[in-house]
């Protein structure tokens, strides 16, 4: 069993999702802490002195290639393993009552993961790069990330998106942590309860923290 | 239990062969009992279709008891029919009422082709089992039964994943036409027993590699497999298989 083997297997590639998806739920809790500190309602300071830390440690930024790293082989591998799966069944069944025996939000990480991608491209665009143009413009010059949050958040329509992708990103987790330690081998009487609880609660806090922010922009709770 | 006559129709996958193209026909059976197998009404259907002179509907089936995993009808959309831990061959016409239309297809699977009309090759679970699927033992004199101590729970859960009939109404459940739950029960089994122990790294990593050759899909913890097995199969011998084919692979010798 060579490396390349072992990660190509069917096995293998779960547990490449599934590492990859946990280190991109540990990244979750960080970006939510960090933007959680618009909460204090200081005009952003806070939040603004964060994000320059954030922008300008260089372990941070190494960590940065790391997370990018991490989402692109965890989407490259989910439509692999996607593509795959629907080539396993070249002519579908007639008549389907799959809401008997799976949940529907089990049987939709690919259409989920893709709405998330979608939004991220949406979101990347909206804040990292501006973030960027920032860092490497002459002089470092200071980037107001407060400001462009309040900005964008102003507009209903990208409120709304936002909330879509925060859906999708929802049924995504509420699906993906479970089965992140389950592809690990992670399974066991005792503990999968444990893990069932902590996947739910980790899901509905995280959307929940997420969905505060473009909401208390846009109907003015912080200001 | 009430006894009762019904009438149906049924739509039923007819397939020449693993070349033809297959396609629906409709067929009525009346006056079936309520305390009839499915088979059995499709023996009556037989029955009628060659006194008409015309082909009957080819189905696996073998000791209708519900414990060799012949029988293999996608009944309503769902693998061995509306039943929880049932075979097709122990769904008793009771579960339906007069009137019903039933639609009965094939397992669907690359790795599955229609043999003919309701009938797949599942030779693929043979060559994983081929794969690394049993012990090896050396000829001489049987060992003494108490020479080998095993845990009871161990035995419990060995026996527990050995239930499986090799059916594959996993693959069929499956939206992805995974094997895993057949492949992990065989893997569990064996790893948990002291019979097991020295081929335990080399049998998980052959029988996942030929899994993956024959062209099932991967698992995406649906959990459907589990729902619909006959036996009642746990996914917990998925989580085994993957910790074992991680040992494994891991400390396999190669670069």
């Amino acid at each position: 069993m060579t490396w390349k083997n072992f990660f190509t297997s069917s096995i293998g590639k779960k547990f490449l999702v599934a590492l990859t998806g946990l280190f991109l739920i540990l990244f979750l809790i960080v970006h939510a802490s960090i933007n959680a500190c618009i909460f204090l309602n200081d005009n952003g300071d806070t939040f603004n002195a964060v994000a320059h830390f954030m922008s300008h440690n260089w372990i941070l930024r190494f960590l940065e290639i790391g997370l990018f790293a991490a989402l692109i082989l965890h989407a490259i591998q989910g439509l692999m393993v996607w593509k795959q799966n629907v080539a396993a069944r070249p002519i579908d069944y007639y008549v389907k009552k799959q809401n008997r025996n799976s949940t529907w939000y089990s049987r939709s990480m690919g259409i989920m993961g893709t709405l998330i991608l979608l939004f991220l491209v949406m979101h990347i665009s909206h804040f990292f790069v501006g973030t960027k143009i920032a860092l490497y413009a002459e002089h470092d010059a200071p980037h107001d990330l407060y400001l462009e949050m309040k900005e964008v958040f102003s507009k209903g329509i990208w409120v709304a998106l936002y909330m879509v992708g925060l859906i999708a990103l929802f049924w995504h987790l509420f699906h993906g942590f479970q089965s992140a330690f389950h592809s690990l081998g992670l399974d066991h009487k005792r503990y999968t309860s444990l893990l069932r609880a902590a996947g739910t609660g980790y899901s509905i806090i995280i959307i929940i923290l997420f969905a505060l922010m473009p909401l208390s922009f846009y109907f003015g709770w912080i200001h | 239990m009430e006894h009762y006559n019904m009438n149906l129709t049924l739509k039923v996958w007819k397939q020449k062969n693993a070349d033809s193209k297959g396609k629906f026909e409709t067929f009525k059976v009346s006056d079936i009992s309520s305390e009839m197998s499915f088979l059995e009404m499709f023996d009556v259907l037989n029955e009628k279709l060659i006194e008409e002179g015309k082909e009957p509907i080819a189905f696996d089936h073998d000791c209708r008891e519900g414990i060799c995993g012949a029988c293999s009808m996608y009944i309503d959309g769902q693998p061995h029919g509306p039943w929880a831990k049932n075979t097709t061959c122990q769904l008793h016409m009771r579960a339906f009422h007069d009137g019903d239309t039933i639609v009965v297809e094939p397992w669907r699977s690359k790795a599955f082709p229609v043999i003919k009309d309701l009938m797949v090759d599942r030779a693929a679970f043979d060559r994983i089992i081929q794969a690394g699927g049993y012990v090896s033992v050396n000829t001489g004199n049987a060992v003494d039964a108490n020479s080998l101590p095993i845990d009871k729970s161990d035995a419990d859960a060995a026996f527990a994943a050995a239930a499986c009939i090799g059916c594959g109404a996993c693959v069929a459940a499956c939206k992805n036409s995974s094997a895993m739950l057949f492949v992990s029960a065989k893997v569990a089994q064996l790893s948990l027993l002291p019979q097991g122990e020295p081929e335990r790294r080399t049998r998980v990593l052959n029988m996942v590699t030929q899994m993956d050759k024959e062209g099932f899909g991967n698992c995406s913890n649906t959990y459907a497999c589990e729902a619909e097995c006959p036996k009642g199969i746990s996914v917990l011998n998925i989580a085994r298989m993957n910790r074992e084919y991680m040992h494994a692979g891991l400390s396999a010798d190669e670069k």
